[in-house]
């Protein structure tokens, strides 16, 4: 049996002794007899760890590892530099609580106050807080920091990742405003009905850059015609993608949000994941979450304090505008390393690979026979296949290692990053065109 | 006594008529049980606000505290300097006021300021 | 220290990527990023070296003594993270078909199994991210239940004046109003308060059993039993699950539903501040609802995240498990009851305890005569613990007692640190006894001082003027 105690049942018994115990039965005196449970739970016996290391060993060969995968629709594989696995594994970073003691919390502290400052730097906006759970709750507490008294109606683009969409839906139902869906038109935001839809009771829209087909929206028009209404924008943004397309803060968004995952954390089938919220120096103090504020100590020198703390749910309880306490901290670690890794030109490097290979894979499958791509704009490292046999194709892809684009209403949608290579792609069109034949 | 002409609510607000308003702001003593003022939130010209609920807060470091409207009335002005400089809630709590009330309708039972001095020696 | 931007030095990189073989493609005109991209530039080495000197200013449960109350700081073992950096986890799409991801989805599931029969509940989610969010994925599961009963009037959610504060705030974000009950004078739930709040318009109670001063309520089966009877579900906050698993079920409680924070109570790591996992489960009645198979007023399932959670940190969580077992479970559980009452023995004698009694997990110091004494204050003493080299308690919690210190040891210390750790109190003491004013301005060790969190306040700087 595995045990973590650093004490023997003898010491034990020893210091019952000096608290004038006999048993450890003791300790549960307010407990209901009816409830006190004498005999084991229906658990198994414990284990060892070399047992329980190979148990679960055996069951992570139960999954499939693909040699390469076309799929991202909201979870992403990138290539991870080896110090960005090994630093955050620091026992240090990894164990310490909430640095509300900041006199010994400085190293998470700055880490997050670099990592703050580098969300802003590529969303082009003011504030970042320390980070919320994932893209999906960072999209929900950005609609749900816009809303007011007086406009009750939350717009969201059909185009927007589905997972998104039914988190936001969550949130609003828990608070009772109203969620309305902007048709999608061609694979994006249809800007007309979405001006139909700006009633003077609108608080905010969520649009998201790309979207979930992989599109490029027209995010100029989609924000002007919000602002022009009196609502506010919050702007989902792939942070890879915000290298080299136009920010947020350039567009004139209100609030930026993100699936941070791309930011060197691994798919690890969902997470942890990161999700990250910034927002202009007006609405500071509307962002929900821990924010890591720059100060100086009693002797002068610079030091760094969690902030701004009477907007959150331990000072504010039911005032709070959001329950969040834990966070994703050390995925926002990993992701501030990860772009000191990547550095400004790595990063653009590798913004411009996805992008650039997505579009060779695009190109070279819709010259096979019966493959088209049904949206047609432009788009960055996803897109939308329409091809007979989808089901077969899948099969071949996954017998070769491969996984193939994800299904999705009008066909496969497909995404490449910049760990596929030329000669990968050439396999996946030559298997294709095999089934198709 | 700089506050001798004002009248004081048991919640810690001064109210004071002055341009045909009536002017709010918080206690010294209010002032000194919160500590360093960091920020407060106030309401929007044209708000209604009724005695005896909150029209607003104030926070401190560790602290948020409800600002309690002394009278029911719509707001008329809010004191903008605040929301840069919370401070002066602290440095001067008697020059400093943070909104003012216009159309009121019901006040809340006031007291004096030597009544209220009395009255926070209970609170102590 | 200085920033990382502060070491940017034009052109120093790390060579990761390598050259482009396919054509380059560019963005339609109008798209294209204008200003510049300001991340610093680094060699690998100078970016080792930044992070080893911010590490060396970050005290983790490894470093030493952490007895933050209510927060569950044990020692998170080693093999756990080998078990969460497998490339067979980590490489593993959340959407790849399901036959390719058997292995994640058994993890899940034994660990719903586990955590099902630890909890006494029928179904369980691993959506939620943390604790918090967890309470938001419960009381969404209270207010689905009265809404498919049509039972649209239950609009209050009651919470004790000792709950943490992310009770009422999810009370608040799941639209219900939070009606707050004073505890009574040993701390537990007041029975009369708590009949006077419930009424057909009660939809719940959020209830920490042992609850935040570290006492189990000995009245919980009559509370849960009258709350039950106004019609309201019964919601329980595992924060506080270390202090009775093994021994006691929430759902044997009268619970409906709970949360687990299974970065306390399971040994997952905090990371500073997350990312955690608040599994939720509930009885089988409430399973319906539950993210994935629940329905909302428009026929939508509840979701609270993308995908199925922080699937990492419920591995982490089962490896525990599964290494403690049916015996190691009640052991662990035993041991943090009985460092806890050893703690607040060798405590009496320097501090007064809130509740002078036998405690569970945890217990709460009361500093106000020692305040009015010597005008040293709670802030005082925590900061002065640090300059003996150990993390200061939980400060200023629960609300409902003044100048309070919460102290957790959790089972992983033994007597001795428990012993040296009395002394260092002991010594804190009497130093603010001796000269006050170095409390006042402690620590005096740290690699900072007191820093001034008014001026963070008043002024906030919360990025790098770059």
């Amino acid at each position: 049996m595995g045990n973590f105690l650093p004490s023997t049942p003898e010491e034990r018994q020893e210091m019952l002794g000096a608290l004038g115990l006999k048993s450890v039965r003791e300790f549960f005196r307010d407990v209901p007899e009816e409830v006190y449970r004498e005999e084991p739970l229906n658990l198994p016996a414990g284990k060892s760890e070399l047992e329980v290391a190979r148990y679960l060993k055996a069951l992570s060969e139960e999954n499939k590892q693909y040699h390469l995968i076309l799929r991202g629709a909201g979870a992403y594989d990138h290539y991870i530099p080896s110090i960005v696995k090994y630093i955050p594994a620091k026992e240090e970073f990894l164990t310490a609580y909430t640095p509300y003691q900041a006199e010994i919390s400085q190293g998470i502290l700055q880490s997050i106050f670099e990592y703050q400052t580098m969300i802003c730097e590529l969303t082009g906006m003011d504030v970042s807080n320390a980070s919320v759970y994932d893209g999906a709750t960072a999209a929900a507490e950005g609609v749900s920091m816009c809303r007011s008294r007086k406009r009750t109606v939350t717009l969201v683009s059909g185009a927007a990742h589905p997972d998104v969409i039914a988190t936001i839906r969550t949130y609003l139902y828990g608070v009772g405003t109203e969620l309305k869906i902007v048709p999608v038109r061609d694979g994006k935001t249809d800007l007309e009905a979405l001006k139909a839809m700006l009633t003077p009771d609108v608080s905010s829209v969520y649009f998201a850059q790309p979207n979930f087909f992989g599109q490029l929206e027209d995010s100029e028009a989609l924000i002007a015609a919000a602002h022009e209404a009196g609502a506010m924008v919050v702007m989902g943004c792939n942070p890879i993608s915000l290298a080299v397309l136009k920010t947020p803060g350039e567009l004139g968004a209100d609030v930026a949000v993100g699936e941070g995952q791309p930011l060197g954390m691994p798919l690890a089938y969902g997470g942890p994941y990161l999700g990250f919220m910034a927002t202009t120096k007006k609405n500071m103090r509307s962002l929900p979450g821990r924010i890591v504020g720059e100060t100086r100590d009693a002797n002068g020198n610079r030091a760094f304090v969690l902030s701004l703390q009477a907007r959150e749910q331990h000072i504010r309880r039911e005032k709070a505008s959001s329950n969040i306490c834990s966070n994703e901290a050390l995925c926002a670690l990993t992701a501030g390393l990860y772009l000191a890794t990547m550095g400004p030109e790595g990063l653009k490097e590798a913004a411009r690979q996805c992008m650039a290979k997505a579009h060779y894979l695009a190109a070279e499958l819709s010259r096979l026979p019966g493959v088209s791509l049904p949206n047609p704009g432009p788009f960055f490292h996803e897109f939308v296949t329409a091809l007979p046999k989808q089901d077969e194709v899948l099969k071949k892809l996954d017998e070769a290692g491969i996984l193939g684009g994800l299904p999705v209403e009008g066909g496969l949608l497909w995404c490449v990053t910049e760990k596929a290579s030329k000669a990968d792609l050439d396999k996946t069109v030559a298997i294709v065109k095999e089934v198709l034949a | 006594m700089e506050h001798l002409n004002y009248q004081f609510s048991r919640s810690h607000e001064w109210v004071k008529e002055e341009d045909g308003l009536t002017w709010v702001g918080i206690s010294d003593f209010a002032q000194n049980a919160l500590g360093d003022v960091v920020f407060i939130n106030l309401p929007e010209v044209g708000d209604e606000v009724t005695a005896g609920d909150p029209f607003g807060d104030v926070e401190s470091v560790k602290a948020v505290s409800d600002l309690v409207s002394p009278v029911t009335g719509t707001v008329a002005e809010i004191n903008e300097e605040l929301l840069d400089s919370p401070e002066l809630l602290n440095s001067a709590p008697y020059e400093t006021w943070i909104i003012k009330v216009e159309n009121v309708t019901d006040t809340e039972e006031l007291l004096s300021a030597a009544a209220y001095d009395a009255f926070c020696e209970t609170e102590e | 220290m200085k920033l990382i931007f502060e070491k940017s030095r034009k052109g120093h990189s790390v060579s990761v990527l390598p050259p482009l073989d396919v054509e380059t493609v560019s963005l339609p005109a109008g798209m294209d990023r204008e200003s510049a991209l300001r991340l610093p530039e680094l060699s690998e080495t100078e970016i080792s070296r930044h992070y080893k000197e911010l590490v060396d200013q970050v005290y983790g449960v490894n470093n030493g003594f952490y007895p933050l109350g209510s927060c569950t700081m044990k020692y998170n073992p080693r093999i756990d993270e080998e078990m969460a950096s497998l490339p067979g986890f980590t490489g593993i799409h959340p959407l790849a078909p399901a036959e390719a991801t058997a292995g994640c989805r058994k993890v899940l599931k034994e660990a719903a199994e586990l955590l099902g029969e630890i909890s006494g509940m029928d179904a369980m989610t691993f959506q939620p991210a943390a604790g918090a969010h967890g309470e938001f994925t419960g009381v969404m599961l209270i207010k689905q239940y009265h809404a498919s009963r049509g039972d649209v009037n239950r609009t209050k959610i009651i919470v004790p004046d000792s709950a943490h504060g992310t009770n009422p705030a999810t009370a608040a974000m799941c639209g219900f109003d939070v009606v707050n009950i004073a505890s009574a004078p040993n701390g537990c739930v007041d029975l009369e308060a708590l009949k006077a709040a419930l009424g057909d318009d009660t939809a719940g109670l959020m209830l920490t059993n042992p609850n935040t001063v570290g006492l189990f309520d000995p009245n919980i089966l009559e509370i849960t039993r009258l709350v039950h009877e106004a019609g309201g579900l019964c919601y329980y906050d595992g924060a506080n699950l270390n202090a009775v698993m093994g021994r006691v079920r929430p759902g044997d409680m009268g619970f409906d539903c709970v949360h687990m924070n299974l970065h306390k109570t399971f040994a997952t790591p905090h990371g500073g501040g997350g990312p955690g996992a608040g599994a939720v489960g509930c009885k089988a009645f409430l399973k319906g609802f539950l993210p994935g198979s629940a329905l909302m007023g428009d026929g939508a399932p509840i979701q609270v995240r993308s995908f199925a959670g922080n699937f990492l940190v419920v591995l982490r969580a089962l490896a525990y498990i599964l290494m403690l077992g049916r015996e190691g479970i009640p052991e662990a559980c035993e041991t943090a009851l009985l460092n806890a009452n050893y703690l607040q023995m060798k405590m009496r004698e320097i501090f007064t305890p809130a509740f002078d009694r036998l405690c569970m997990h945890e217990f709460v110091l009361d500093l106000s005569d020692y305040k009015k004494e010597t005008g040293v204050s709670a802030l005082d003493v925590a900061k002065g613990l640090i300059d003996f080299g150990i993390h200061p308690p939980t400060m200023y919690f629960p609300l409902i007692v003044h100048e309070a210190l919460m102290l957790e040891p959790t089972e992983t210390e033994d007597r001795e640190t428990l012993d040296r750790v009395a002394e260092i109190f002991a010594a804190v003491k009497q130093q603010g006894i001796d000269d006050p004013e170095s409390l006042h301005t402690a620590p005096h060790k740290a690699p900072i001082g007191r820093p001034d969190e008014v001026g963070a306040a008043r002024n906030p700087i919360v990025r790098a003027e770059l």
